[in-house]
């Protein structure tokens, strides 16, 4: 019973001699940073060029991989499997994707300069209250934050109060997207139902369209990741990260040694959502489209997968896992559309049977 | 017909041809059509030229007649298949492809060929005539020899209770042999007698009506209870009145309750086998969904193997799909989960992943889209009550295959051998293995045990709903809220549990819609998870302490 319910498994990193690996993360992420900025500048005959479409999808990892970091925050160093990440996500982009609908103005199909097209076209009358606002970017800025953050609190609330740990957790989580979801898809919930918000066409002002502007949401991606890692490396190398790790390994007795464990929880599910919500802001103006399909459970748990493949509670394992598995999958559903179920499927079989500590670890042990 | 008078016109020319042309107004029984036999083309003739109130003699005549085809004749007439071929004048049935129509002899059937489609002339009908051929068609019924005639023309009658007289009603009445069938012919005389000017009448017939909950009535008797002439009459039919809404409401509690009772019987049947892997082993599959799946597609398999008895097919396919999803799951046991016992999430990510192989081996061996399973016999109907509460058969069945599976799954569980060593491996492992049970064996059979079930359910559910590679995934949330709802580890509360989400959903849909009901209870599940983590009926004592 002092054992918590399996959490463990041996050998996870302890926060020790993050420094040198931290380095290589940022130095690399730089680079890349750098490196694809100066290709796609290139002109479009030189061999080194990079087109805005592979910016725009490197990009796209890029925010995966940020989502990848705040589950790992909760899963690798808190020991709590959500099963619902991809609902603060997509409550992010939903709130980026309000922005950017208010911005299209009168230019939509219909041409009205106070609704946004799918309003028009359900025949509503008048803006809903909880659209307003969303005209201004420092409101929306805040609201990406607020939003995905105040859900995780109200939930980890309740949650965390009353002793839901485990598999319950995690089918709660899910149960919490689903439901989502479900709401979303709903066309009086005033988020355009089906479809989604789309169409988009100005950031702050400038035509996302463009190439520079596709730039520049690569290069933001690329320094929040760092930035965001940077935060994760630092809470976690604190007090409190030490405390959350004692409640991954031993929750009781971090419990009976007088800590309120269920702080610390809500605390740092609080901000992995809040992570979550930034990426899926930063994902939406990159891909042009938020629907209700992002809120599916599916998604949630394939966000749980490149965090496992790359390796859990290492950080830079779960950019490495994000990264790896959409390159592939971005490949497989080219070259094989059929296969790619089959191949992720396998790699979730896999990974836990085999390769428990993901890439990381196999890479770890390899060099040992 | 005409034209094999025309053939003998070849020796004597000038005569034959005099004759020819005066056949058709002057042969031998005088008919200005044909139809098949001297007495049809007379009366044919009579209703086809006739003035006045010929036709209708033509058609009371025909209706008085001993002919046994009168009434496909009568009704031939009024759904125009009956018609006139005009370059023969031959009274035919016709039947129409595209613009060409096939003719045939009214009377013994023998095809005569084809024609286009406007060489043929419908017959004549007013609305005067339209009424007599229903009204005919309809008494004709009445004193049909077939029980089901009868009632489909008495059924007719309570739709129109004036187009019979008195008289003949009482006749009818008396001639009735089927109590069920005089009980509805009663009503037609008391629908009749609600126009009688006698107060007393009307009152007999407003307590004999009081029983019938058909709409027509209901208007009848609100009418009378708002506008009759005499006091008692109008109290008693207010009465009347009332006692039928309070009977349609309740009518209306018992069809939300069959519905969510059908709903909570589908989410039981889903979850159960969920309840037996995860309750009993701690384990959580999350392939579950999709062994379902596989067990609707043995139905649909079944039934392509013997697509002549859909019902042997359905019958045959519950001990298939059991061996088949249950051998499935044993596999999975064997070759994954048992890698995983005591690290709960890494066996819930390993059966996800084993369920997307699972959904996209379907799509890629079967098809993406979904497949048809038919609803044998004795699964497709309704049984009405009172005509107006209408439980549809198939779901009915599934209600009690619900419950038989899980009188089963107890008696399995409580009474045998195999029962109790899953108890015993489920409640100390270790003491169980201390005392001779081969757990590794136990913990393997209880999973294909579970997979059975959910195969079963698959079956159940291919004659609920499209049977598709995406079934699975619909359920597989909802089971688990089952589960958890019930109480870990209890069937008694998946029963309770499932059957009252079953419920609530329904009772909620009429002000909320079916999405905003599933959303209203995946939210209070969440809020009561958080004030009872362990359920409805959570185990007790050192069983429920660890796994």
């Amino acid at each position: 019973m002092w054992r918590s319910k399996g959490e463990k498994g041996p050998g996870v990193p302890g926060p020790s001699s993050h420094g040198l690996s931290t380095l290589v993360f940022c130095t690399v992420l730089l680079m890349t940073i750098v490196g694809v900025s100066v290709a796609s500048l290139l002109p479009a005959t030189h061999p080194a060029h990079i087109g805005t479409f592979t910016v725009s999808v490197l990009g796209k990892y890029l925010t995966y991989a940020i989502l990848a970091v705040a589950v790992d925050l909760v899963w690798g160093y808190l020991g709590i499997l959500s099963l619902g990440h991809a609902a603060f996500f997509a409550l992010g982009g939903y709130v980026m994707g309000m922005y950017l609908m208010r911005q299209i103005g009168s230019r939509g199909v219909y041409g009205n300069p106070d609704l946004p097209d799918f309003m028009v076209f359900l025949d509503w009358e008048t803006l809903p209250w909880y659209w307003l606002g969303f005209d201004s970017f420092a409101f929306t800025a805040l609201m990406i934050l607020l939003v995905p953050g105040l859900l995780a609190f109200l939930f980890g609330w309740f949650a965390f109060r009353s002793r839901v740990e485990g598999v319950y957790l995690s089918i709660i989580t899910q149960a919490l997207t689903y439901a989502l979801m479900l709401a979303f898809f709903r066309n009086e919930l005033g988020f355009g139902g089906n479809n989604g918000l789309t169409d988009f066409r100005d950031l702050l002002g400038y035509d996302l369209r463009s190439d520079n502007v596709r730039l520049a949401l690569f290069i933001a991606s690329g320094v929040t990741l760092l930035l965001v890692y940077l935060l994760c490396r630092h809470i976690l190398s604190s007090r409190l990260g030490r405390v959350a790790l004692a409640v991954r390994d031993a929750e009781h007795r971090v419990r009976f040694l007088g800590y309120r464990v269920e702080r610390v929880k809500l605390a740092l599910f609080t901000l992995s959502a809040i992570i979550a919500g930034l990426a899926g802001a930063l994902y939406v103006p990159q891909v042009g489209i938020i629907n209700p399909g992002e809120f599916s459970p599916l998604n949630s748990i394939e966000v749980v997968v490149w965090v496992a493949i790359g390796g859990r509670g290492t950080l830079y394992g779960a950019v490495v896992g994000a990264i790896g598995v959409n390159y592939a999958k971005t490949w497989f559903t080219t070259a094989y559309p059929d296969a790619w179920l089959f191949a992720l499927g396998a790699l979730f079989v896999l990974v836990t049977l085999a390769l428990p500590r993901g890439i990381v670890g196999l890479l770890r042990r390899a060099r040992r | 017909m005409c034209r094999d008078r025309v053939v003998p016109a070849r020796s004597p020319l000038l005569l034959v041809a005099l004759i020819t042309a005066l056949i058709p107004f002057s042969s031998a029984n005088g008919a200005a059509v044909v139809a098949g036999d001297p007495w049809l083309d007379d009366l044919f003739t009579e209703f086809v030229e006739g003035r006045g109130t010929a036709p209708v003699d033509a058609l009371q005549a025909l209706a008085n007649s001993e002919r046994e085809d009168k009434r496909a004749l009568l009704e031939g007439i009024l759904d125009g298949t009956l018609m006139l071929h005009k370059e023969s004048t031959q009274i035919v049935r016709v039947e129409k492809q595209d613009r060409r129509y096939d003719m045939f002899n009214i009377v013994d059937g023998t095809a005569l060929g084809e024609d286009r489609s406007r060489a043929f002339k419908r017959l004549k009908l007013d609305n005067r005539l339209r009424a007599t051929l229903r009204s005919l068609i309809a008494s004709l019924g009445l004193r049909s020899t077939d029980t089901g005639e009868r009632r489909v023309a008495i059924e007719a009658l309570l739709d129109k209770p004036d187009t019979v007289d008195a008289p003949t009603l009482d006749a009818l009445i008396e001639a009735e042999s089927s109590p069920e069938l005089a009980t509805l012919l009663l009503r037609v005389k008391a629908l009749q007698q609600l126009g009688s000017i006698n107060p007393s009448t009307r009152l007999q017939a407003v307590t004999i009506l009081q029983a019938d909950l058909s709409p027509d009535t209901r208007r009848a008797l609100s009418r009378l209870a708002d506008a009759d002439d005499a006091p008692e009459v109008r109290e008693a039919a207010q009465q009347a009145s009332a006692e039928q809404a309070r009977k349609i409401t309740l009518y209306g509690y018992a069809e939300t309750l069959f519905f969510g009772l059908s709903l909570g019987s589908i989410l039981v049947l889903a979850a159960i086998g969920l309840a037996i892997s995860f309750g009993v082993m701690g384990v959580i599959n999350m392939a579950h969904g999709e062994l379902i799946m596989l067990g609707a597609y043995c139905s649909w398999g079944m039934q392509q193997l013997l697509p002549d008895s859909l019902a042997l097919a359905l019958i045959l396919s519950l001990p298939v799909a059991f061996l088949f999803t249950g051998a499935i799951g044993i596999a999975i046991e064997r070759s994954v989960i048992r890698f995983l016992y005591g690290r709960p999430l890494e066996t819930l990510l390993a059966t996800f992943g084993i369920s997307l192989i699972l959904q996209q081996l379907v799509r890629t061996v079967i098809s993406p889209q979904n497949v048809p399973v038919s609803n044998p016999e004795f699964m497709s109907g309704v049984v009405q009550i009172d005509g107006v509460l209408e439980l549809t058969l198939n779901r009915l069945w599934v209600l009690g295959f619900c419950l038989a599976v899980f009188a089963m799954l107890l008696i399995l569980l409580r009474h045998t051998r195999f029962g109790l060593e899953v108890r015993s491996v489920s409640q100390n492992r270790d003491m169980a293995r201390a005392m001779g049970i081969r757990s590794s064996r136990i913990d393997s059979l209880t999973f294909g045990l579970g997979a059975g079930v959910a195969g079963l359910a698959g079956v159940a559910l291919s004659q609920l709903t499209n049977v598709g590679p995406n079934l699975g995934q619909a359920y597989i949330v909802d089971s688990f809220m089952v589960v958890v709802f019930g109480g870990v580890g209890n069937l008694w509360g998946t029963l309770v549990g499932g059957m009252t989400l079953g419920v609530v959903n329904k009772l909620l849909e009429p002000w909320a819609g079916a999405i905003l009901a599933k959303i209203v209870v995946l939210v209070f599940l969440i809020m009561f998870i958080q004030k009872r983590p362990r359920g409805l009926f959570p185990q007790r004592g050192r069983a429920a302490e660890g796994h």
